[in-house]
């Protein structure tokens, strides 16, 4: 039964291109208090005459068009958002307050340190909590993303090995690591080499031992790994690594796990990026924007991207810029500010009470979940499970289920899916992280539609691989997206049909 | 933790419903020497209203009511009220990237709308979903472009934002990718020609140049497009000022474009978040770093909108991806996506007109009393002041006014002594202007 979500009027809303025309507006500018010019006086050739299609539409239009807009999206606010890796936590309203005071939201780059302290000293703050956090020595904030915090911490590995006149040549990556890793080394220049998991899904000490040599810059881990498991002989990895020279990195994506438990500065990890937008909750916003900073050992500092914080004699706060040894900048001005904000907003709101307190919750709710699905759905992998728990779809193939129809279906039950086949190790994955947000209730209606989508399985396999049943639009043609692929809008494009069929609404007379 | 949603109750219900003794049993994988012990050194808990006395106290150690007279890459615009209204709305402030695209049609929507304006605006054929910022935006410009032609070689301005080009130099310059530097004509700020001529080779595969420049001079894009394109090498043009697409002539004969729409709608917000964004030509899609949206149909022939053409990324490619990126500044772009709504067809270029007069008013009265520098320049709401005195005692002095002066240039074009660039938007009024100009003189 499904008793998260009923069905409720949903608005219809084409794009917004379809109801611009002439003359409407949404602006009004004050009077000009300067002399007139002429455009093409002034600019010559350069003088545009016309921007196109660009919309015309009144202010009323645009608020109905994104709030309708926003409606058919699925949200943290809205329940339970369990995509694995992702740990997609309450984000505090707090966090969008504070960051839009005047003097942080209004704040110019380039204004003068001396009336930029304020904003300098929130870094500096986060810079600290941030370290003490992972247990690393120092920090940069200026990376704007996971992916790009990677790809700084893999340059800082190579600057490292370059200061001892080789930058060496491989990173070793486990089969069971985020596409972003593997990506990042090759940007960086390094040719990747594949660790195998072994029966338990984790790393494989001797089979690592085997793999490291002197042209090895290092390793790219996730600890706890995308199998939501703590890799136990972490201090075996980090030995076999530095024998050799090589480097650890450690992918912070889970770090959610962690916080308040362990520190990985303390068990060996000489760099790691840190995800703003997932552990510290600062918001997705639909894919963005994130924060990735870059925790390191006092091995690396000094090719830390410049600016670098600094406090002056006088104790204010500045940025140094010399800094030869610098693996340069990795992003104009100093990283998402904003995101820094709140990330500082959350860890005041938590204390060092809470963070420990959040950790532990994120970690027995995904074990909640392990204990109460374990048997309905396949457990590859027995080893215990941290803040995230994943299944295989190997009980429901068998009726011609896929995790991905699973995935579906769940939609109709009023969840957000988990991540699907992912990690790469465990064929037909369903990867279930549900974070400290969500209340015993809510676990509980997210475990009894899994267990009522599980008999659907048996009973009705029709009625799960066509799902869902219940959303705007369903099944979307995704190859003839890619086949012929549509990326605007164009005037002369045939009448679309804009209204939703399904469900059917029944009409009163 | 007012965050977490558990009575201890609760707690103690689920651990023995799950069979263990205590929490600690599930970090017992963790090796009892690493496990921390201690409560961690951060602040402790505080309530809503000491966080928010917290950072007020930050805020009012920064700056607040100055006017100001930076630009460079950060443009100080007004941001209409319903854009913050519209972004909180939690549907779009807590949704994960539109990979589920039955429950994720608003923001895969938005992004497709803001796909089409960007192309609109830049008159390319194609955008994606956003980059980081127009500094990473530049540096994948040009990755692409090697993607493309099989070389390895790029021609840069120097006229390109600086920080732009340090971000472009880290990307590229431990991957056997030889940059080269073009400098700048004395008479109008831009791209000097003859340098670029001898700058290109058959190993060119781009030139990279921005315009409306780093000193505010708009480049002949055309020109610049035709002596590039002889040589079978790619334009890139980055366009820091998004704004300047309301008056001035969009780049049309570019390859690839990277802008940086943080004028449309995004807080300075001490430097990010922004949202940058690249635009092409059609028949470079398949080597578009980023997230794209592509309209489709459902099994019903519904309209709909997907992420498309996933095999270019990470997730799929891994190390054969076309760049690493994953997390990009969806909201951030929603913002923009908003604004352009607001103001649209009409209002960009009126608003255009308005950074276009009052730039030209501040640099003729600027001119009447010191040396604006370029002055054959076409510029847009930018220019360069030279001055004999240091421009840090000059904005020392404004500052006293509650003026926040031009940036010297001292730091990064030395060759032009004591020089600042200047920014007026449509929020700096004439009063500030003459203040300004009269504060500098004292």
């Amino acid at each position: 039964m499904i008793r998260k979500v009923s069905r409720h009027v949903n608005q219809n809303e084409g794009l917004i291109f379809e109801k611009s025309s002439p003359g409407k507006k949404a602006y009004k500018l004050p009077p000009l208090d300067v002399p007139e010019i002429d455009p093409e006086k002034l600019l010559g050739a350069h003088a545009r005459e016309d921007l196109g299609l660009m919309p015309e539409v009144s202010e009323i239009e645009i608020i109905r068009h994104f709030t309708r807009l926003s409606t058919w999206n699925y949200a943290i606010d809205l329940g339970m958002y369990p995509l694995g890796s992702c740990t997609m936590k309450y984000n505090a309203r707090v966090n969008e307050f504070v960051a839009r005071l005047e003097g942080l939201g209004n704040a110019h780059p380039y204004q003068p340190e001396k009336i930029s302290q304020g904003a300098l000293r929130i870094i500096k703050t986060l810079q600290e909590c941030l370290c003490e956090i992972t247990g690393m020595d120092t920090i940069t904030l200026q990376p704007a993303a996971g992916a790009h915090g990677e790809f700084t911490g893999i340059l800082l590995i190579r600057a490292y090995h370059e200061s001892r006149g080789n930058p060496r040549r491989k990173i070793i990556i486990p089969d069971s690591a985020h596409g972003t890793n593997p990506a990042t080394a090759a940007i960086c220049g390094y040719e990747i080499i594949n660790l195998k998991s072994n029966s338990e899904g984790m790393v494989d000490a001797s089979l690592l031992a085997s793999l490291v040599d002197e042209n090895v810059a290092g390793m790219m881990l996730t600890n706890p790994s995308t199998i939501g498991v703590f890799e136990k002989e972490i201090h075996r990895i980090a030995d076999v690594l530095h024998d050799k020279g090589a480097l650890l990195y450690m992918d912070g994506a889970n770090m959610n796990a962690l916080v308040g438990k362990t520190r990985p500065g303390d068990f060996g990890v000489d760099v790691m990026h840190l995800n703003l937008h997932k552990t510290f909750s600062t918001p997705h916003g639909g894919g963005g924007p994130g924060s990735g900073p870059v925790a390191c050992k006092k091995i690396m500092e000094r090719f830390l991207p410049t600016p670098v914080l600094t406090t002056r004699t006088d104790g204010k706060l500045g940025f140094e810029y010399n800094r030869p040894q610098s693996i340069g900048r990795v992003r104009a001005f100093y990283g998402n500010f904003g995101m820094f904000v709140r990330a500082l907003a959350y860890i005041l709101a938590n204390g060092p009470d809470g963070l420990r307190q959040t950790t532990e919750d994120a970690v027995l709710n995904a074990n909640y979940i392990r204990k109460k699905l374990d048997g309905i759905y396949d457990l590859p992998y027995k080893t215990g499970s941290m803040h995230e728990v994943i299944f295989s779809d190997r009980l429901q193939t068998q009726n011609g289920v896929k995790t991905g129809d699973i995935a579906k279906r769940l939609i109709d039950y009023g969840f957000h899916p988990y991540t699907t086949s992912f990690p790469l190790i465990v064929p037909g994955a369903l990867m279930i992280e549900p974070t400290e947000s969500e209340s015993k209730e809510e676990l509980d209606l997210f475990i009894e539609a899994m267990k009522s989508i599980a008999r659907e399985v048996q009973d009705d396999p029709q009625l799960v691989v066509s799902a869902p049943h219940n959303t705007r639009v369903a099944r979307m043609d995704e190859t003839g997206a890619a086949r012929k692929p549509i990326l605007r809008w164009k005037p002369e494009q045939k009448e679309q049909p804009v209204v939703a069929t399904k469900p059917e609404l029944v009409e009163t007379r | 933790m007012r965050y977490l949603p558990k009575s201890p109750a609760d707690r103690e219900l689920m651990l023995s419903e799950i069979g263990v003794h205590s929490i600690d049993d599930f970090f017992k994988a963790i090796p009892g020497e690493y496990r921390l012990n201690r409560d961690l050194k951060v602040p402790r808990q505080m309530a809503e209203s000491e966080i928010i006395d917290y950072f007020r106290e930050r805020s009012q150690e920064n700056a607040a009511g100055y006017a100001v007279f930076l630009g460079a890459g950060a443009y100080h615009h007004y941001r209409p009220v319903i854009i913050d209204a519209l972004v909180q709305r939690g549907e779009f402030l807590t949704s994960y990237t539109p990979y589920q695209a039955e429950i994720s049609q608003g923001t895969l929507q938005a992004i497709f709308e803001f796909q089409t304006m960007i192309c609109e605006l830049t008159a390319m054929e194609i955008a994606n979903a956003s980059m980081y910022d127009g500094s990473t935006g530049a540096a994948e410009a040009i990755l692409m472009a090697m993607r493309i032609t099989g070389r390895h070689e790029s021609v840069i301005a120097r006229t390109v934002h600086p920080e732009y080009r340090e971000v472009i130099h880290t990307y590229l310059h431990h991957r056997d990718m030889p940059m080269r530097f073009v400098g700048y004509r004395e008479d109008s700020g831009a791209i000097n020609l003859e340098e670029l001529e001898r700058a290109l080779s058959d190993q060119t595969a781009c030139v990279l140049i921005q315009s409306p420049n780093f000193f505010g001079s708009v480049e002949d894009v055309d020109a610049i497009a035709a002596m590039v394109h002889r040589r079978g090498a790619l334009l890139v043009v980055s366009i820091s000022e998004a704004l300047s697409l309301g008056i001035v002539k969009p780049p049309v004969e570019a390859d690839i474009v990277s802008l940086e729409a943080q004028s449309f709608g995004v807080p300075l917000g001490f430097g990010g978040p922004y949202d940058g964004v690249l635009a092409a030509k059609e028949k470079y899609v398949r080597q578009m770093p980023g997230r794209l949206v592509g309209e489709t149909k459902d099994k019903n022939g519904t309209r709909g909108y997907v992420l498309t053409l996933s095999t270019r990324e990470q997730h799929i490619r891994r190390e054969k991806a076309t760049s690493n990126i994953c997390t990009n500044q969806a909201l951030v772009a929603l913002m923009s996506t908003i604004y352009m709504n607001v103001y649209g067809r009409e209002g960009l270029r009126d608003l255009a007109k308005q950074n276009l007069a009052k730039a030209n008013y501040a640099a003729t009265q600027f001119g009447k009393k010191g040396k604006v520098l370029f002055p054959k320049a076409k510029r847009f709401n930018e220019f360069v002041v030279q001055s004999k005195e240091d421009p840090h005692a000059i904005n020392d002095r404004l500052l006293e006014k509650r003026i926040i002066g031009g940036l010297s240039l001292r730091k990064f074009y030395p060759e032009l002594g004591n020089a600042a660039l200047w920014c007026c938007t449509e929020m700096n009024t004439r009063d500030q202007i003459d203040l300004a100009i009269e504060a500098m003189q004292a």
